[in-house]
């Protein structure tokens, strides 16, 4: 049984420009213990995925589907069902680390509070539990950190202290949007693999959003590419690099240089913009910038399995061979 | 090419082109949207035409009595449609007369309080350091003057003088002005675009005036809809207490003052100045709650 | 023999900042550069990587004069801009143009494409008349890839992308010698980073532009530069050539960034051997005595405490800024490259080793 069943999700929001249609008809599992990418560029709808998974959608944001979570329904839960699942079975940690910490409270008080609600805990016990999890986050010296308020500590620190949060009521699933992004690229690297080796050893199971192919790499099993609130392909990680089905994956691929690759003159970049979220194209929403794009990509493609457990939402049969690097 | 050719020139080429919608535009269709707003807007475009017309129309002068008419109450027979005063002037008239200069001195005394402040703002908020210190001091040093007293000596020693009643609600507001300016520009200069501008070699004063200003005017103009109410009242105020404008000439603040006095045997003395009074009032902050939120960029997605 | 068009030597940048509590003042001085050289040659990119606190964009804004210089020259074409008055440093401004990272926050709101990219025009040739504006700002418009029709939208009826576009053609539209361009990609999609990347370099090679690509991307400085120079808190820690430097590192710093950064390959990421540094970069405002990296550096040794090094400049024109950088040459490439020999030879026999273990050159 998948951990999260997650059948036609669709976000929107009423702005005063009109209605935004983020997500439009999502639908994927997550198995337990596994770590699912979700990769897409800003507008693809992959954030509010998470939000609206958590309840926490903008107030004039709606969602509309199923999210089943072990069989049960998250969509229309009330705010109360939704505390007492936020946080200790689901929990979810962000892009900007220091801001989504109180600065006004210690960072022992804010790890301690959180098993004092959720797990009933006595102070003492907790607070043994919390310096257990600093450490287990490769906190130096976590008596002194607990003391200390999040401004006195880097965005490295922060994040790691958002994981141990996170993690501190051992959560069936963890959702990380964008956990690097905001960080050095060496901090990012300790971060980073720090999240790869707690999935390996715990059985919590990731939700892992992010727009940087290199991270799905080396932490995903599953990767999901989303464009304009849609799935585009999904497939384990090794296939979808491999074999990649979707234009736009391959598009993706393509356009980022990579560092262990010599320069080779331009790069194939996607040409045109992504879409207007207020006016969702009704065919196939990536074909106005689709090189393959022919006149069945007026209507929405079905999203179909192409090989095992690969599926891409595309009415061509396969991929073209790509242009030769120039 | 002359000067006209070169309008046309340019007509002619911006057929061609797209027209962009700026933000003022999509502001106003935002405000459009708003009912309070454009009721408060049209309330107020009526008034104004009132107080500019009304009184051309009207058969009475707001100086010269009825000497039929002391003290009568509003009606179509005698042709005062607000009755008269216990002078015997008609007091639609004399009520318009002095929404005029109510007006006149909320809008005069806003719109000078409006150039020294922004300047005045700009300049110390742009330039910051120690001549932001020593101005926004100065700044503190005029608000720590205990205003009401200010005006009253002004009077007592210059006399009544509307021309005075400007002056001293101008000399106070602007620093209002100037604080929320300094502030808002204080924000603005350390916007990437001001530094990108420095970086295209405009000059500091180039910058104040193309880049600073136009950033500055949505919160200025939300700020002159809600002072404007703001002097009105305290013109009104004045008046009240005798300090205003002189006789025969008024203001709503004076009438109100007129009317409270016979209260009980003329109410609609009283009625009809403070209703036009709080009506006005009323639209502007209407308008300008309105206009703040028209402009609050947090509103885009 | 071609003579750079930007001579920078020994330059520093220090900032006086108040780092006490209430009541109690603490001034103290940040060394946001402190003593880099470099040349940049007509026509070249010089890439700067580095992380944040690294120095970089004060580095840039130092070379416009947006921030004074404490000590140090920068010469342009032979002219020294430290020191100058800002009415002469307004009008060096037109040689060097600078590209911003928020593409549409570096864009006044109240302006229109056409007002944006007229403003540079406006302020270096006031002489010059409203349809001679016109045409050189829709001409730089077509050049960047905006319909020239668009000369009257606003910015916020654009994507980030096009924004950035917008941004470029008003840096070039006063035909400057010297482009800096800080992080002109970063804040931008892969795909449209791409398209952005694909301009500017397309952009260098018509108009013989030089640039200076600051990011903290390698990937993307990897692919635009053609030689690179590596900060750490305000100090240069290596300069070299662009294959140079990806392929065999000498500084650990630089090793250290290049194995930080994940390679969207699944099979090689997962076969990397990497080693993350420890620890975070310390504050700039209390740097670590000697070489400024010793405190996360895995060779670190006592010496590197006591002693600043110096820049060294090598046998290839390379220059590296630590002390032991020829006993850790020996430890071989940071990075293997799958693609055999595309356009690198001299590196193609390492690549074809075994990706796992490295074998010392």
């Amino acid at each position: 049984m998948a951990l999260l069943e997650v059948r036609d999700l669709s976000v929107s929001f009423s702005t005063p420009d009109g209605v935004v249609h983020a997500v439009n008809g999502l639908s994927f599992d997550l198995e337990p213990g596994e770590t699912l990418g979700l990769v897409g560029e800003s507008g693809s709808g992959k954030t509010q995925t998470a939000l609206a998974l958590m309840g926490l959608l903008a107030d004039n944001g709606r969602a509309s589907g199923s999210v089943k979570f072990r069989d049960q329904e998250l969509l229309g839960m009330s705010s109360r069902e939704l505390t007492r699942v936020r946080g200790s079975k689901i929990s979810m940690i962000f892009q900007d680390p220091i801001s989504s910490l109180n600065p006004y409270l210690s960072i022992g008080d804010q790890l301690i509070e959180v098993l004092t609600h959720h797990r009933s805990l006595k102070r003492k016990a907790a607070r043994e539990r919390a310096v257990e999890m600093l450490e287990r986050v490769r906190i130096g010296d976590p008596l002194a950190r607990m003391r200390q308020f999040p401004h006195e500590l880097s965005g490295g620190m922060c994040q790691r202290i958002m994981i141990a949060m996170g993690l501190l009521c051992q959560p069936d699933l963890l959702i990380a949007d964008e956990p690097t992004t905001a960080l050095d690229v060496t901090v990012q690297s300790q971060i980073n693999a720090l999240m790869g080796e707690l999935s390996e050893k715990s059985s919590t199971a990731i939700l892992l959003i992010t727009h940087d192919l290199g991270v799905v790499a080396g932490l995903c099993d599953r990767v999901m590419v989303m464009y304009a609130g849609q799935e585009m392909e999904m497939a384990p990680v090794v296939t979808l690099f491999a074999e990649p089905a979707h234009p736009y994956t391959e598009g993706l691929l393509n356009s980022v240089p990579r560092l262990d690759r010599a320069r080779s003159g331009i790069l194939n970049a996607i040409p045109g913009n992504p879409p207007n979220l207020l006016q969702v194209p009704a065919g196939c929403p990536f074909s106005a910038r689709c090189r393959h794009a022919w006149e069945a990509c007026r209507e929405r493609p079905a999203f179909a399995e192409v090989g095992p457990d690969h599926y891409k939402r595309c009415h061509l049969e396969r991929l073209p061979e790509a242009p030769p690097e120039t | 090419m002359n000067e006209s050719e070169r309008d046309a020139f340019d007509q002619a080429l911006d057929t061609r082109v797209i027209q962009g919608r700026s933000l003022w535009v999509d502001a106003w269709h935002r405000l459009l949207k708003n009912r309070a707003a454009l009721a408060s807007l049209l309330v107020l475009v009526v008034m104004v035409a009132l107080v500019i017309i009304g009184p051309m129309m009207s058969d009475w002068d707001h100086e010269i009595p009825d000497w039929d008419n002391y003290s009568t109450p509003p009606s179509l027979e005698t042709g005062h449609l607000f009755g008269t005063d216990a002078l015997g002037r008609d007091l639609f008239v004399r009520t318009l007369i002095g929404g005029r200069i109510s007006l006149l001195v909320g809008i005069v005394a806003t719109l000078v309080s409006l150039l020294i402040g922004i300047s005045y703002g700009a300049i110390a908020g742009y330039f910051g350091g120690r001549v932001d210190n020593l101005m926004m001091r100065f700044v503190d040093g005029i608000y720590a003057m205990p205003f009401m007293f200010f005006v009253i000596v002004l009077m007592v020693i210059f006399g009544r003088n509307i021309f005075l009643i400007f002056v001293a609600i101008g000399a106070v507001n602007w620093l209002d002005m100037a604080r929320i300016v300094r502030g808002q520009t204080l924000s603005l200069k350390n916007k990437p675009f001001v530094e990108a501008a420095r970086a295209c070699g405009a000059t500091e004063m180039q910058i104040i005036r193309r880049h600073i200003v136009p950033n500055l005017l949505g919160v200025v103009i939300v700020y002159v809809t809600l002072t404007i109410p703001q002097v009105i009242l305290i013109e009104s105020f004045l008046s009240f207490l005798g300090l205003g404008v002189q006789e025969p000439l008024t203001s709503w603040g004076a009438l109100v003052n007129e009317g409270a006095q016979e209260l009980e045997t003329a109410p609609w003395s009283l009625l009809f100045p403070a209703g036009f009074l709080a009506a006005t009032l009323f639209a502007f902050n209407f308008l300008g709650d309105g206009l703040r939120d028209a402009l609050d960029p947090k509103d885009r997605v | 023999m071609r003579q750079p068009v930007l001579k920078v030597r020994d330059l520093s940048v220090h900032f006086r900042v108040d780092a006490g509590r209430l009541f109690r003042h603490d001034y103290r001085t940040v060394r946001a550069v402190d003593g880099v050289s470099f040349d940049v040659m007509p026509a070249e990119t010089l890439g700067i990587v580095g992380e944040s606190g690294c120095g970089k964009s004060t580095l840039a804004r130092a070379l416009l004069g947006l921030v004074s210089a404490q000590g140090g020259s920068i010469s342009w074409l032979g002219e020294e801009l430290v020191g100058l008055g800002e009415e002469t440093m307004r009008g060096k401004r037109r040689e060097i143009q600078m590209i911003f990272q928020d593409p549409s926050g570096s864009l006044d709101p109240r302006m229109t494409v056409g007002e944006i990219v007229a403003e540079p025009l406006k302020t270096f040739y006031p002489s010059m008349s409203r349809l001679q504006i016109r045409e050189r700002v829709q001409g730089m418009m077509q050049m960047v890839g905006l319909l020239p029709d668009q000369i009257n939208r606003y910015p916020h009826e654009f994507s980030g992308g096009q924004c950035q576009r917008i941004g470029i053609a008003r840096a070039l539209v006063v035909n400057p010698r010297l482009v800096v361009c800080d992080e002109p990609v970063s804040a931008l999609d892969v795909s449209i980073q791409a398209q952005i990347v694909n301009l500017l370099k397309d952009l260098q090679k018509k108009l013989q532009l030089s640039l200076i690509f600051i990011a903290h991307d390698l990937s993307v400085v990897r692919h635009v530069s053609d030689r690179v120079m590596v900060m750490y808190l305000g100090k240069l820690m290596e300069l070299a050539d662009r294959d140079s430097i990806y392929l065999s590192p000498r500084h650990p710093y630089t090793r250290a960034l290049i194995e930080s950064v994940p390679i969207p390959d699944p099979v090689l990421e997962r076969e990397r051997a990497r080693r993350v540094l420890d620890g975070d970069i310390p504050s700039p405002l209390d740097p670590p005595p000697g070489c400024v990296f010793h405190s996360r550096c895995p060779h670190a040794r006592d010496a590197c405490q006591a002693e600043v090094p110096a820049v060294e400049t090598l046998e290839d024109g390379a220059q590296v800024a630590c002390l032991f950088h020829r006993e850790l040459a020996a430890h071989g490439p940071a990075v293997q490259s799958p693609d055999q020999g595309s356009g690198v030879a001299d590196s193609s026999s390492v690549s074809e080793t075994d990706s796992s273990s490295p074998e010392p050159r």
